[in-house]
C-alpha cells in the first residue's frame, strides 16, 4: 500500500498539512487522547447505570453536575472580591476567590479534594513507579497502611522519640512511615528477585497481612489500643497523636480535615519520581529493566537489584502517603479505617490512566481524587439521585477507567485503521 | 514401594511430620503441658527445614519450615492456655467440618481459576467473579423464591463477568492483570450498587431459600459423622468438582486442547484447534466456578450478602493454585489448608477475640511463604499472560 503512495505524483497528494504530518499530530496526542477518551467512555458507560436509576437524561445531567459541584472545582468559576492572609502574618491581601470555608462551601470541598489528591499523587506514584520497572504493585495499600501505623506508632508510643519538639517528631513519623512502606514493599521486591514470587500474590498477601496485624493491634484487647478515657465504645483505635505532631494546615479548619503542608510534599514527589527515573541511573536502569529484563541482565544491570530497589522505592511513596494522612487530619488510626480503606486501590487507577508519568499521574490523581470527593459529598439531590449510591458509582467508573486503559489497542486499532485508509482514499483518487 | 519418597526428599517430608506433631502434642486428646515440648518438636522441625533447603530439596523443605513454626506457636500458645478452654476451642469434628465450609469457596473459585490459567489466561479477577456470584445468587433466590433459580442466576451472572474478561483479554488483547483488576473494581462497584439499590439499609431479606444441607445420619456421632453429617450441598459438589476437573483436564480430549493453548498457542492454533474459542470457554467456564463459590458465601454460608464479603478469598484462591502447581488436586490441599487456617482463627474467638484477628493473618502468611518456597518448582503454563495474536 505504501508503495502505491511513494509513487504518487506530489500534487496528488493531501494537501498540507500532509498526511504522515497529521499521524504524528495524532500520534504524539496519542499519548492525552488515549487517556481522555478512556475517560469519556468510562463517564457515559456509568451514565447508562445513572440513566436506569433515575430514569431521565435530565436527572443524568442533573447527578453528574451534583457530583461535579460536589467536588469543589467549581470554585475556581466563582471569581470575586475576597481577601487572604499572608503566611507567617496577620496581614490580609486582595485575592481572586473565596478562600473561607465557613462562606464557600466549594472551598471546603476543594480542601477534601486536595487533600485527597496528596495521598492518591503518592499512592499513584508508588504503582508507577513499580510499573516502570515491570512490576505491577497492588500492595499500595497495604504499604499505605503500614506508613500510617508507623507513623501513629513512632508519635504515640516510641520512648525518648515522643519527647521531640513538634518539627522533628512530624520529621521522625513521616521517616518511620516511608520505611515501614518501603520494608514491606521491598519483602515483595526481594522474593521477586530471588526466588521469582509473582509480585502481584505477594503484595496481596502482604495487603492483607498488614490489615490483620494492623486490627489486632489497635483492637479491642490489642497491645496498642488507646488507653484514653471516653474511648470505649467508639471503634477500638490507636492513642491520638499529640498536637505538636500535627502537621500545619494551610487552609481551612485544623480541626475539620483542612489542607494541610503535605500537599506540596505530593508536588515535590511528582518533581523527585519524573528526576529519579529520567535524570538518574537508577531511573535507568529501573527504566531498563521494565523494558526487558533479559536484555538489562545481558547489558549488566543488577535484575535482582533493581526489582528489589523499585519495590523498596514505591513502597517508599505510599508509605509517605499513609504517615502524612495520619499525621495530617486523621491523627489516629482506627481499625474500621484499616479495614475498609481502598485508596491503594485507587491509586493502582491513578497509575494507570496517568500512564506511569508524572504530570499523568497528577491529572488522573485530581480526577479520582475530585471523583471520590464529590460522590461523598451531600449535594447530591436526594429526590433525583440516591447520595448513598454515588459512592458505588464512582467505584464503577473507577473499574471502567481500568477496563479501557488496558484495552488501548482499540485506540491503536482505530489509529491503524485511519492510517490504512488514508493513503488508500488517496490511491483511489487517482 | 519405588513411589515412597527417598533420600533428602523423605527427610524433608519427616520435618513436615514432626512440624504437624509440634502442634498436635500440646492439643487434644494428648494435651502435653510443658511450653518446651512443642518449642523443641518445633524447632527440631524448622532445622530439618532449613537444613533441606539448603540441600536443594527447596519446596518440601519450605513445608517443613512453615509446619514447624505453625506447630512451634500452636503448641506454644495452647501450653499457655487452660485446660478448659483448650477443649473449648480445639473440637476435632467441628474444626474439620468447618475446614471444609471455609475451604469450598476457595476451591471452586481455584478450580476456576485452573481452566482459566491453563488455556493461557490470567484470571486475577476471580475475585470480582466471586462477588458477583455471591450477590446475584442472593438476588435471584430472593427474586425467584427458589435457591435453584438463584444459584442459576449467580452463575450465569459470573460467566458474563467472564465472558468480559475474555473479550478485552483475548479479543481486545488488553493486559490480562490490568483486565482482571478492572473486573474486581467493576464487580465491587455494581454489586454494592444493587445491593445498596434493592435492599438499602436493611440488607438482604432473612428468609431466602437458602442451599440445602445434606443429611447422613446413618454416620453417627463420632468424628466422622461430626465432620460429614450435615454438609451443605455445595460441598459435595466441590468435592465431586476436584475430581471431574482433574479427570477433564489430564483424561479428555478438551483438557488436552484447553493445556495446548496455554504452553503453545501457535502449535495449538498449526493443528486446527480454535485458540480463541478455548480461551473464551476456559475464562467464561472460570466465571462460572468462580460465581458458585461466591454463591456457597453469600447462599450457603451466610444466607445474606454484605458488600465486599469476599474480602480477598479470590486472591487466596489464585494463591491455592499456584501453591497447587496448577493442578486440580494440589489446588484442593492448598484449598484444605487455607480453610483449616480460617476455622482455626474462628474457633479462637472462644479463647482470645484479639488473638483470633491476629490469627486471621494467618492464611496469608502462609501463602507468602508457600509462594516463595514452592517456586523452584511450580512451573505456570507457559503462554499464561500472553495475548495471542492469530497469524
Amino acid at each position: 500500500m505504501s508503495e502505491t503512495v511513494r509513487q504518487l505524483p506530489e500534487e496528488q497528494l493531501p494537501v498540507s498539512p500532509s498526511t504522515l504530518e497529521r499521524y504524528r499530530i495524532l500520534q504524539k496526542a496519542g499519548g492525552l487522547v488515549a487517556p481522555l477518551l478512556t475517560v469519556v467512555l468510562a463517564f457515559l458507560i456509568s451514565g447508562v447505570v445513572v440513566l436506569l436509576t433515575t430514569g431521565s437524561v435530565v436527572d443524568t445531567a442533573k447527578t453528574y453536575k451534583g457530583i461535579f459541584d460536589g467536588t469543589g472545582l467549581d470554585w475556581f468559576f466563582h471569581v470575586g472580591s475576597y481577601q487572604i492572609g499572608v503566611p507567617f502574618t496577620s496581614a490580609r491581601v486582595w485575592f481572586p476567590w473565596n478562600t473561607n470555608d465557613i462562606s464557600s462551601q466549594a472551598a471546603a470541598n476543594l480542601e477534601q479534594t486536595l487533600l485527597l489528591w496528596t495521598a492518591l499523587v503518592l499512592v499513584g506514584l508508588a504503582v508507577a513507579f513499580a510499573f516502570r520497572c515491570g512490576l505491577f504493585n497492588i500492595g499500595g495499600q497495604g504499604q499505605y497502611l503500614a506508613g500510617s501505623i508507623a507513623a501513629v506508632l513512632v508519635a504515640t508510643e516510641l520512648p525518648h522519640v515522643v519527647d521531640l519538639p513538634g518539627v522533628l517528631l512530624i520529621l521522625v513519623s513521616v521517616l518511620g512511615g516511608m520505611l515501614a512502606g518501603a520494608a514491606l514493599a521491598g519483602i515483595a521486591g526481594i522474593l521477586k528477585g530471588t526466588v521469582g514470587a509473582h509480585e502481584v500474590i505477594t503484595t496481596i498477601m502482604l495487603n492483607w497481612i498488614v490489615i490483620w496485624v494492623g486490627s489486632y493491634l489497635f483492637d479491642v484487647g490489642g497491645p496498642l489500643q488507646t488507653k484514653a478515657a471516653g474511648a470505649a465504645g467508639a471503634v477500638p483505635a490507636s492513642t491520638d497523636i499529640p498536637d505538636k505532631a500535627q502537621i500545619h494546615v494551610f487552609w481551612g479548619d485544623p480541626l475539620f480535615q483542612g489542607l494541610d503542608v503535605g500537599f506540596f510534599v505530593a508536588i515535590a514527589s511528582l518533581v523527585v519520581y519524573y528526576l529519579t527515573l529520567n535524570r538518574t541511573t537508577l531511573g535507568y536502569e529501573v527504566r531498563a529493566v521494565g523494558h526487558n529484563p533479559e536484555a538489562a541482565r545481558y547489558g549488566g544491570i543488577g535484575v535482582a537489584r533493581n526489582y528489589f530497589l523499585a519495590m523498596a522505592i514505591a513502597g517508599t511513596f505510599a508509605g509517605l502517603a499513609g504517615a502524612l494522612d495520619l499525621l495530617g487530619w486523621k491523627f489516629r488510626e482506627d481499625i474500621t479505617d484499616i479495614q475498609s480503606s481502598s485508596i491503594g486501590f485507587i491509586g493502582i487507577a491513578v497509575a494507570l490512566l496517568g500512564r506511569n508519568t508524572a504530570i499523568g499521574v497528577g491529572l488522573a490523581a485530581l480526577l479520582f481524587a475530585a471523583l471520590q470527593t464529590g460522590t461523598a459529598s451531600r449535594s447530591l439531590d436526594p429526590s433525583i439521585f440516591p447520595p448513598e449510591l454515588a459512592s458505588s458509582l464512582a467505584v464503577i467508573i473507577q473499574g471502567l477507567v481500568v477496563l479501557f486503559v488496558g484495552a488501548d489497542v482499540i485506540i491503536l486499532l482505530a489509529l491503524g485503521w485511519l492510517r490504512r485508509r488514508r493513503p488508500q482514499k488517496a490511491a483511489t483518487a487517482t | 514401594m519405588s513411589r515412597l519418597p527417598r533420600g533428602g526428599r523423605a527427610i524433608a517430608w519427616a520435618g513436615v511430620l514432626t512440624g504437624v506433631l509440634a502442634g498436635l502434642i500440646a492439643l487434644p486428646p494428648i494435651e502435653i503441658r510443658s511450653a518446651a515440648a512443642p518449642v523443641v518438636v518445633g524447632l527440631a522441625a524448622l532445622t530439618v527445614g532449613i537444613g533441606s533447603w539448603i540441600r536443594g530439596e527447596r519446596r518440601i523443605g519450605a513445608y517443613a519450615v512453615a509446619t514447624g513454626v505453625l506447630g512451634l506457636v500452636i503448641g506454644y500458645l495452647a501450653t499457655r492456655s487452660s485446660v478448659d478452654k483448650l477443649d473449648a476451642v480445639v473440637v476435632w469434628g467441628a474444626l474439620f467440618a468447618a475446614m471444609l465450609r471455609y475451604a469450598t469457596p476457595l476451591a471452586f473459585a481455584s478450580l476456576g481459576g485452573l481452566f482459566s490459567e491453563r488455556s493461557g489466561v490470567v484470571n486475577i479477577g476471580l475475585e470480582g467473579m466471586m462477588l458477583t456470584g455471591a450477590f446475584f445468587t442472593v438476588w435471584g433466590a430472593d427474586d425467584t423464591g427458589t435457591w435453584t433459580l438463584g444459584l442459576a442466576i449467580g452463575i450465569g451472572a459470573g460467566g458474563l463477568m467472564g465472558l468480559l474478561h475474555a473479550f478485552f483479554s483475548v479479543s481486545l488483547r488488553a493486559d490480562q492483570i490490568v483486565g482482571g483488576t478492572a473486573i474486581n473494581f467493576l464487580a465491587l462497584g455494581l454489586t454494592t450498587y444493587l445491593f445498596v439499590k434493592l435492599y438499602g439499609s436493611q440488607g438482604t431479606p432473612s428468609n431466602i431459600s437458602t442451599i440445602p444441607a445434606v443429611h447422613l445420619s446413618f454416620l453417627g456421632h463420632g468424628f466422622v459423622g461430626d465432620v460429614f453429617g450435615r454438609l451443605d450441598l455445595l460441598i459435595w459438589v466441590a468435592i465431586a468438582l476436584i475430581f471431574v476437573v482433574w479427570i477433564v483436564v489430564f483424561k479428555t480430549p478438551i483438557g488436552l486442547r484447553i493445556r495446548a493453548c496455554g504452553e503453545h498457542p501457535r502449535a495449538a492454533d498449526t493443528v486446527g484447534i480454535n485458540v480463541y474459542a478455548v480461551r473464551y470457554g476456559a475464562v467464561v467456564l472460570s466465571g462460572m466456578l468462580a460465581a458458585a463459590g461466591g454463591a456457597f458465601l453469600s447462599l450457603g454460608f451466610n444466607g445474606s450478602f454484605t458488600p465486599n464479603m469476599t474480602a480477598g478469598r479470590g486472591f487466596i484462591a489464585l494463591a491455592a493454585l499456584i501453591f497447587g502447581n496448577w493442578r486440580p488436586f494440589g489446588a484442593a490441599a492448598a484449598c484444605l489448608l487455607f480453610g483449616f487456617a480460617s476455622a482455626l482463627g474462628v474457633a479462637l474467638q472462644t479463647y482470645s477475640l484479639s488473638i483470633s484477628t491476629l490469627f486471621t493473618a494467618l492464611p496469608y502468611v502462609i501463602t507468602l511463604i508457600a509462594v516463595a518456597g514452592v517456586i523452584g518448582r511450580s512451573i505456570p503454563p507457559a503462554a499464561v499472560g500472553r495475548p495471542y495474536v492469530k497469524q
